[in-house]
């Protein structure tokens, strides 16, 4: 493809490839988001290419088989769309490709069996089913849609249009103004003014003048959070768009995208988009003939959690140890190699060029007035409808994981909500009904700045709402407990995750997480007095207060909120020995129900200790004296005869 | 593990001699052997201009890099905190009792090496299992074996 010299060209382009497609030509979107991928997506895609060519279709009604980012409804993979039918079907798997091609695509008939039923009800089309119908898609309407390998896709999508319109109509400070106007707010988690981190830099940069650097934060290390993995898998010229504004913005010539290396498909789609970005002319020098010259580079994260805070990539980009910084001065002031540096999370980015396309006022008016816009939702754990969810800031918890999420499977019953991962706090699921301006404010992790009533009578997920709670809404992972789910379990799990993930450079967080985690395993163990729970709250203040970084200041959330919300369940470790969700190991003991086992010995032959004994077909036993409680007869049992007392 | 088509030399070619692409270096000499040896170790940090005790700092800061050599296959158990609530202690510890090995370790005829790592971003299909490349969802004790025997 030739550079384009011009926004007009840009928009010929654009026409004359949206006048080539045939509405009327089948399409096959298959989803090869994470979820989708990890039950054997990709083969359904192969088999799709090789019914299709097995057909031997004409080249008019041939379908076109389009490998998409995630559709969202992970929890019901593997998704297809079909259009222009507007089917979506669910459970797909390699042997229903056949059946799919023969039905729906050559005869035009619904296959039933393949659709998404719920409570009786069957939906043809995504948009009717409740997962999809409460939420509001802006960022990620492309994801799931265009083929992120396809630049045309994309283009037809309305790619670049936002940096076309604000190279050539727009001068640099109108675009920080904009952005300051939307409201915009860092999503990675901190929740800070972009516009305003943009302005800084910019100051900055007239006081000393030289380079500018930007940089998208896309080491998503947050466990149960893959928002930023969807948006740069799916449709990574946004977050390329995206990047571009800024710089023009900040008047930067270079850029980094720092991706996680534990992502290997979105490092290879940004790689792809770049090139294609570079021969298209929209990245590189003299972008559309305006005069403007930037480019990016990616670099792979190396394994570090730490890596996610600001001062720590940086030193990262610079080839050193990933150790954060005292800040001020902040990056925006002297960032990578001294000079003046942005950096914001893939998301925060994906945002920009629909705040320049549809401007300010549209943007601000989305969400709550101190909380704008839409946000990503990883809705994960023990909810029915499992995936991405993308809603209106300020929807209230409840219907967040009740009308979206569905409910809790099975028996269980809603316990607790963690949001925010690690740096996040386990907040009981009866806060829903509460308003948050009645929440007293948790003397917990990274203070909340005055909070703006919201005039919600429900507990809403915004950044200040969540963090009246003591939780924080964090990059937006959200991850739902049943009563089955310990708190002191996940609040250990945490402190051993930050404690592994620490980088050891500031003695709070270093010595301070090591001596919380020493607490909590004693409490799963059963010991421990009820005054080391205060002894534990008052070092986990110390960890807030003396940190460098945010890793050690927010490192105490989970345990701060769940002593605060369920001492109960701490007491009741520490007094009765006994774990009231049946997790902690030391507390439990696993038998099986005679009346439920039908003697398959699956169990015996799993058992690593050989303690369970019993007759063919006849009810077995666990040997209790010599079980490790590994679990091992519960995964293996087909009838759940296994049970925890 | 990508065997070695392509020499040192030429990788190391890639880069300017500027300590800034260190992580690059160790980076692509991690993905091309698997791992990176003392010898590498050494004409990186001739090439980047770096002390070896800078290089040494990086490779065991940065999870990624491993500074012995790799099994044929990689069976990486996901503990992300949905992983976690279902499950996925229990089957690291299987794999463990499995493949005689304790996990960061490597077996002994060099087939598998097993490792956890925090959140590979497909958390609605919990508990997730990455054998090399390919992801293995709501993973079981039986699923897994099944997985690892048709290696």
């Amino acid at each position: 493809m030739d550079k384009l010299k011009s926004l007009e060209e840009l928009e010929s382009l654009r026409t004359s490839l949206l006048a080539a497609e045939n509405p009327n030509r089948p399409v096959v979107r298959v989803c090869l988001g994470p979820g989708c991928l990890a039950l054997g997506a990709d083969k359904v895609s192969r088999a799709f290419k090789t019914a299709i060519k097995a057909k031997k279709l004409q080249a008019q009604v041939k379908p076109l088989i389009k490998e998409t980012g995630c559709h969202g409804f992970c929890s019901q993979g593997t998704l297809i769309s079909l259009a222009p039918a507007d089917l979506f079907y669910v459970r797909v798997k390699p042997e229903d490709v056949k059946e799919i091609v023969e039905t729906s695509l050559v005869k035009g008939q619904v296959l039933e069996r393949l659709l998404y039923s719920d409570n009786g009800a069957r939906y043809k089309s995504a948009a009717e089913i409740p997962f999809y119908r409460a939420q509001q898609k802006i960022i990620l309407k492309n994801v799931g849609v265009i083929d992120p390998l396809n630049v045309e896709d994309a283009l037809m999508a309305g790619a670049y249009r936002s940096l076309a319109k604000a190279l050539t109509e727009m001068a640099p400070d109108e675009v920080i103004r904009t952005v300051e106007v939307s409201g915009l707010r860092g999503r990675g988690g901190g929740g800070f003014p972009t516009g305003f981190k943009w302005r800084r830099a910019l100051d900055s940069a007239r006081e000393n003048p030289g380079p500018v650097y930007i940089i998208a934060n896309g080491e998503e290390g947050d466990p149960g959070a893959f928002m930023d993995r969807a948006i740069m898998e799916g449709d990574p010229h946004a977050v390329i768009e995206g990047m571009c504004l800024g710089a023009y913005a900040m008047g930067a010539n270079l850029g980094f995208l720092y991706v996680r290396h534990e992502y290997p498909i979105a490092i290879q789609h940004l790689t792809v988009a770049l090139n294609q970005a570079r021969s298209l002319g929209l990245l590189g020098q003299n972008i559309l003939g305006t005069g403007f010259n930037f480019d990016l580079q990616i670099n792979r994260g190396a394994g570090a959690y730490v890596c996610g805070e600001e001062t720590a990539i940086i030193a990262s980009l610079e080839g050193r140890v990933g150790e954060p910084v005292t800040r001020p001065p902040y990056p925006a002031q002297q960032g990578l190699w001294g000079r003046p540096t942005i950096i914001n999370n893939v998301e925060t980015w994906a945002n920009v060029p629909h705040i320049i396309n549809m401007g300010a006022p549209w943007y601000a008016g989305l969400g709550l007035p101190h909380s704008t816009g839409t946000k990503i939702f990883s809705l994960v754990g023990k909810v029915k409808n499992t995936g991405l969810v993308e809603v209106p800031m300020g929807i209230s918890l409840g219907a967040l994981i009740e009308e979206i999420g569905g409910g809790v499977p099975g028996q269980g019953r809603f316990k607790a909500v963690q949001t925010g991962g690690p740096s996040g706090g386990i907040i009981p699921y009866e806060l829903k009904d509460i308003a948050p301006e009645a929440l007293k404010p948790a003397r917990v992790g990274l203070q909340p700045p005055d909070f703006i009533p919201t005039e919600k009578k429900e507990l809403s997920v915004d950044f200040d709402s969540m963090a009246q709670t003591g939780s924080i809404m964090g990059g937006g992972g959200m991850i739902v407990m049943d009563d089955r789910d310990c708190v002191v379990d996940l609040a250990r799990y945490f402190l051993g995750f930050l404690q592994e993930e620490s980088c050891g450079k500031c003695l709070p967080c270093r010595l301070g997480l090591k001596g919380m985690l020493e607490f909590l395993t004693k409490f799963s163990q059963g010991q421990g007095a009820p005054e080391d729970i205060d002894a534990l709250e008052s070092l986990g203040r110390a960890l807030v207060d003396g940190s460098l970084c945010g890793l050690g200041r927010s490192a105490p959330n989970a345990v701060l909120t769940s002593i605060r919300y369920f001492r109960d369940e701490y007491l009741a470790h520490i007094m009765d020995h006994k774990c009231p969700a049946g997790v902690c190991r030391d507390l439990i003991t696993y038998r099986i129900a005679p009346e439920i086992c039908n003697g398959c010995a699956l169990c015996a032959r799993t058992c690593p200790q050989l303690c369970i004994t019993g007759k063919k077909k006849k009810p077995h036993a666990i040997e209790s004296s010599a079980c490790i409680r590994c679990g091992a007869c519960m995964d293996v049992c087909p009838v759940n005869a296994v049970i925890v007392a | 593990m990508k065997k070695a088509g392509q020499d040192i030399d030429s990788l190391l070619e890639k880069y300017p001699p500027h300590p800034h692409h260190l992580i690059n270096l160790l980076q692509d000499v991690q993905a091309l052997y698997g791992y990176i040896s003392s010898d590498h170790l050494v004409l990186i940090c001739d090439h980047a201009g770096v002390p070896l005790t800078q290089a040494w700092s990086i490779t065991t800061f940065y999870k990624s890099f491993s500074l012995e050599p790799r099994g044929e296959h990689e069976v990486k158990v996901c503990l992300g905190t949905t992983c976690h609530l279902k499950g996925g202690t229990r089957i690291v510890e299987a794999c463990e009792r499995d493949l005689g090995i304790e996990r960061g370790r490597t077996t002994e005829d060099s087939r598998f090496t097993l490792e956890t790592v925090k959140c590979v971003g497909a958390c609605a299909e919990a508990p997730v299992v990455m054998i090399d490349e390919d992801y293995l969802g709501r993973a079981n004790l039986r699923s897994l074996k099944k997985r690892l025997q048709k290696l």
